[in-house]
């Protein structure tokens, strides 16, 4: 099994005579998985018609109350679960006070002293072994609206849509140091949380975003250095590349002699640099203060101990699983678990292949042909063409030697088109392998005979050969003669 | 018909259901008698054709089992209501028509009682005057140029000048307590918890409570029955059991002990106040009960500790109105001052003084100075009440340091009028009810009244002991009807 170390491949930015290593901190905001808002009964689903799913509550009118929605307060605990995490038995909702056009209320209500969730940790599989990130607290909030300002030269429209959906905002300790693990990371955090259905982790969809924050110090530093915080990052692309000009141009600042402002920045997608948003001295004074109109959140042992019975398989357990169970190396065992429809996938398959299994054909013909496929055709698992049952049928043909891998190939591709039963498939195109010795010996026998001389050459020592015979004996069968069988029996008469 | 608007609620109520006036002569009454009161400037917006057009759909098919049977009723204008103009006294909201209605107004409705119109109030409920709402001034029925007090100051301008049977008025710091102290007549606080916010523009969210004003305590004690409920809208709102209120009044005290509290005898409060104060404790000695001394050890911490509490939630409860959704904008180059000119604009002195307070005190560096100490001493306050519970069932106070005064006679002082929620305050802090009932009036013929402040959830108590007293006090308001020519 991997060992948790605390060295992994050392990311590190090199100048002349000093080697910087870079320290990274992330908040991430995850939309939580719920039909309705934090505190309004609104739908939340992506991509509505704008400003068709706003409430009262969400557009602040006069006398608006908000009122908590248990089903989001259980999202976040199970959240805070899966990050073997503190669940805080009474958590407070404060607001934090601005004013921009797209926050009706003109404060969101978040949680600032006395969050949901506390300190947790996730596990990262790098290339040279297991590293643990520290999770500094989980809280619940709001989402602001949208400012459009692109559909009219005068004025910028608001859509209220997403105005008081709930988030779960995730900050990380400064445990992260180079961007595959900011990418590992945020898969990780994905993943967990596609387990536990707290959010879809759609990216695209802004689901999942970041804040980053950055700091360089020379290599084997203990101080930490200043950090500049990177805003609303929505890419795992993004954020790495974000990580490594900001890195650069923090390094290159220090290598001129010069400091290093802390200050809030944005990260321009099509320049790809990193630009000041506003210094620490123009930061926000958001004037938090605990929301009158909501009481503490309190919730009980019984609640939680629920919800943590609740709770299904996690990634790292399943990984612990399918290594032990089914005996698959952690390298497999990682990729077929990191996301939950592919383990789902595997697990059919491994039950539909009933009792004398080939655990090693199945993981590679799904990470193989499978994932190929998917990727060519740019779908997920859930919509795979080919269902696990008939994956597993496909495997299994293989394994009792009904046909050869390759010939599985063809009728692999044949099943493609509309989720086919290979074998019928095999059936219909007489594909089935031909196993029979004494068939496959007469065969061979007539191909020696036709081609004396060349296994007379053969037999003088000429070994490469060998392919040739094998070649026209698979020619011959139509490539159905079991490819063993052709060698076994080749191999005794050439001799 | 004349007497009509003479008639208390329960007057009003036995009449309709024995048929002896319909609705619509009760709600044309009330009308007519507010039509002639315009002086009084009660009204901010009146409701009065669709007022008695509901009258006589009542009549058509009356329904006498409802607790107000074709009520006519004008509320203070705090509380959205359905399709009609609510403004909260301010410029701010001068166009604001709700799509929706407060609980508290809901409830009410449900009992059959009919909307009239709006009431004046100070903007915001930020005011004891009524003097900072943009629709003007109140008159006070009692003299003329006097203020009824705030901030339910039309409310209790209404009541008392009888252009509504009763009312309904918010109190965050004593805006029902200290106008009907102002204007003779009987005003409750209700426990926080007790009423749903939901619907009412907030003040200060753990401070505002919507509360009954009335003619007399039975009007008192029926309102509040109706008006208080259980509402999941509102998250502070508490699940408790209810009362009917007006069917368990009792005169019967025997027995109770009432808490006296040596803090409130403040300096410079007025002989006549502390006179009154003393024929209370009479009154409620001849009904049977007996009083105690007390101490309220952290009473005079109590307005410095209102006056960051209500100002920073005022703060950010009042953030929204910022010209973007609804509601009065002001034109600007861009966002910012779009948003400078419609606050600087839309609100009145008082309210941005107390958004600039509030602002203050929650700003980094300052937040536990001001708002963290002031919740500590909020706690103080609410212990010394439990502390003095322990030893009795209700205190006994003064409502106000003074009578009414004269519009514009304090506008100039804020300090000098934020005194007069000296004895009020403390009661919102602790989140208690507290009833305020007229008991006698000053040399210049003004009202004075007495404050009757309970453990939480115990209206009853203080509505039976508000009950008792007014039995032996027997108050008669003087007013002349001045305003109508």
């Amino acid at each position: 099994m991997d060992k948790v170390s605390k060295k992994n491949l050392e990311y590190l930015i090199n100048r002349k005579d000093n080697q910087y290593e870079v320290v990274i901190g992330l908040e991430v905001h995850a939309q939580i998985l719920s039909e309705s808002k934090l505190f309004s009964t609104s739908a939340t689903k992506f991509g509505a018609e704008p400003n068709t799913q706003v409430s009262l509550v969400d557009a602040a009118f006069p006398g608006m109350l908000p009122v908590i929605n248990e089903f989001c307060v259980k999202q976040a605990i199970k959240t805070g679960i899966g990050l073997n995490a503190k669940i805080n038995k009474r958590s407070v909702f404060d607001r934090k006070n601005y004013f921009y056009a797209d926050l009706p209320q003109g404060y969101q209500i978040s949680q600032f002293k006395d969050p949901i969730v506390g300190e947790g940790k996730v596990i990262l599989d790098m290339p040279n072994g297991q590293k643990e990130i520290g999770i500094e607290r989980l809280h619940l909030e709001q989402d602001a609206g949208k400012s459009i300002h692109d559909l009219d030269p005068q004025n910028t429209f608001v859509d209220l849509n997403r105005s008081g959906v709930a988030l779960m905002e995730i900050v990380s300790k400064p445990d992260l140091r180079s961007p595959d693990e900011v990418s590992e990371y945020i898969k990780k955090l994905r993943s967990i949380m596609r387990y536990l259905g707290t959010c879809d982790g759609n990216m695209q969809e802004g689901s999942l975003r970041a804040d980053v924050n950055v700091s360089v110090r020379s290599k084997g530093s203990k101080e930490f250095g200043t950090r500049c915080e990177i805003k609303n990052v929505n890419s795992i692309k993004f954020m790495q590349m974000a990580i490594e000009y900001e890195a650069n141009r923090q390094v290159d600042l220090i290598e001129e002699g010069k400091s290093i402002d802390q200050e809030t920045r944005l990260f321009d997608t099509k320049k790809n640099e990193t630009r000041s948003m506003r210094s620490k001295e123009d930061a926000h004074d958001y004037r938090y203060f605990p929301d009158p109109d909501l009481l503490p959140l309190e919730v009980s042992e019984d609640f939680i101990n629920d919800l943590k019975n609740d709770i299904p398989e996690l990634p790292d357990d399943k990984k612990k699983r399918f290594i032990d169970e089914f005996k698959l190396s952690p390298y497999e065992a990682t990729i077929l678990v990191s996301d939950i429809d592919t383990a789902k996938y595997f697990e059919e398959v491994v039950a539909k292949m009933g009792k004398n299994k080939d655990m090693k054909l199945a993981v590679n013909w799904i990470t193989g042909e499978l994932f190929a496929v998917l990727n060519n055709k740019n779908l997920e698992i859930s919509q795979s063409p080919v269902s696990a049952k008939n994956l597993a049928i496909l495997v299994n043909l293989i394994k009792n030697g009904t046909i050869s891998g390759k010939i599985a190939k063809t009728v692999f591709e044949l099943m493609l088109d509309g989720d086919k039963d290979p074998q019928k498939i095999v059936e219909e195109k007489g594909l089935k392998q031909q196993s029979d010795p004494k068939a496959i010996e007469a065969l061979i026998d007539k191909i020696i005979t036709d081609n004396r001389e060349k296994a007379i050459e053969y037999k003088q020592g000429k070994e490469k050969l060998f392919g040739f015979f094998v070649g026209q004996a698979m020619k011959a069968s139509g490539g159905k003669a079991n490819p063993q069988l052709i060698n076994e029996i080749l191999k005794k008469k050439l001799q | 018909m004349s007497d009509i608007t003479k008639q208390s609620l329960t007057e009003l109520v036995e009449n309709i259901k024995n048929k002896k006036l319909s609705s619509t002569d009760v709600t044309k009454g009330f009308i007519e008698r507010s039509e002639k009161s315009g002086e009084l400037n009660a009204y901010i917006t009146d409701d009065f054709s669709s007022a008695l057009d509901k009258a006589k759909k009542f009549d058509q098919k009356p329904n006498f089992n409802l607790k107000l049977p074709g009520i006519p009723m004008a509320v203070k204008d705090l509380f959205c209501t359905k399709n009609v103009k609510t403004t909260a006294g301010s410029k701010i909201l001068n166009n604001f028509v709700p799509t929706y209605e407060s609980t508290v107004t809901k409830n009410i409705w449900n009992e059959g009682a009919i909307l009239l119109g709006k009431l004046n109030c100070d903007e915001f409920a930020m005011g004891s005057s009524n003097e900072t709402s943009f629709f003007g001034n109140v008159q006070n029925p009692i003299d003329k140029d006097l203020v009824p007090g705030g901030s339910s100051g039309g409310s209790a301008s209404a009541v008392a000048g009888k252009l509504t049977p009763i009312t309904i008025g918010t109190d965050t710091g004593g805006s029902i307590r200290q106008p009907a102290s102002f204007t003779g007549t009987v005003g409750l606080k209700p426990t926080y918890g007790s009423c749903s916010r939901y619907g009412i523009v907030a003040f200060a969210s753990s401070l505002d409570q919507a509360g009954p004003m009335a003619q007399n305590v039975k009007d008192c004690a029926l309102l509040q029955e109706v008006i208080s409920s259980y509402d999941p809208k509102d998250s502070t709102s508490i699940d408790f059991k209810r009362n009917e209120y007006s069917k368990e009044l009792s005169i019967n005290i025997k027995g109770k002990k009432i808490g006296i509290p040596k803090e409130y005898r403040v300096d410079g409060m007025p002989k006549e106040i502390e006179n009154l104060w003393q024929k209370g404790i009479q009154y409620v000695k001849d009904c049977g009960a007996e009083t105690i001394d007390i101490s309220l050890p952290h009473t005079s911490y109590a307005l410095p500790t209102y006056y960051i509490v209500a100002p920073a939630e005022a703060s950010s409860n009042l953030a929204r109105y910022d010209g973007v959704k609804y509601g009065f904008r002001a034109k600007g180059e861009n966002l910012i001052e779009m948003y400078e000119k419609t606050r600087s604009e839309g609100f009145g002195a008082e309210v941005q003084r107390r958004i600039m307070i509030g602002t203050y005190v929650l700003s980094s560096g300052y937040y536990d100075a001001y708002y963290l100490k002031a919740q500590k001493v909020r706690k103080l306050i609410k212990n010394d009440f439990d502390e003095a519970y322990k030893k009795v069932d209700a205190i006994l106070t003064p409502s106000t340091p003074s009578s009414a005064f004269k519009i514009g006679e304090k506008t100039n002082d804020p300090v000098s009028m934020y005194l007069n929620d000296i004895f009020t305050v403390p009661v919102n802090l602790a989140g208690l009810p507290a009833i305020s009932i007229p008991a006698g009036h000053d040399s210049k013929g003004y009202p004075l009244g007495l404050q009757i402040i309970g453990k939480a959830f115990d209206e009853q108590n203080i509505l039976n002991i508000a009950f008792a007293m007014e039995e032996k006090i027997s108050f008669k308001n003087q007013i002349n009807d001045w305003w109508i020519k």
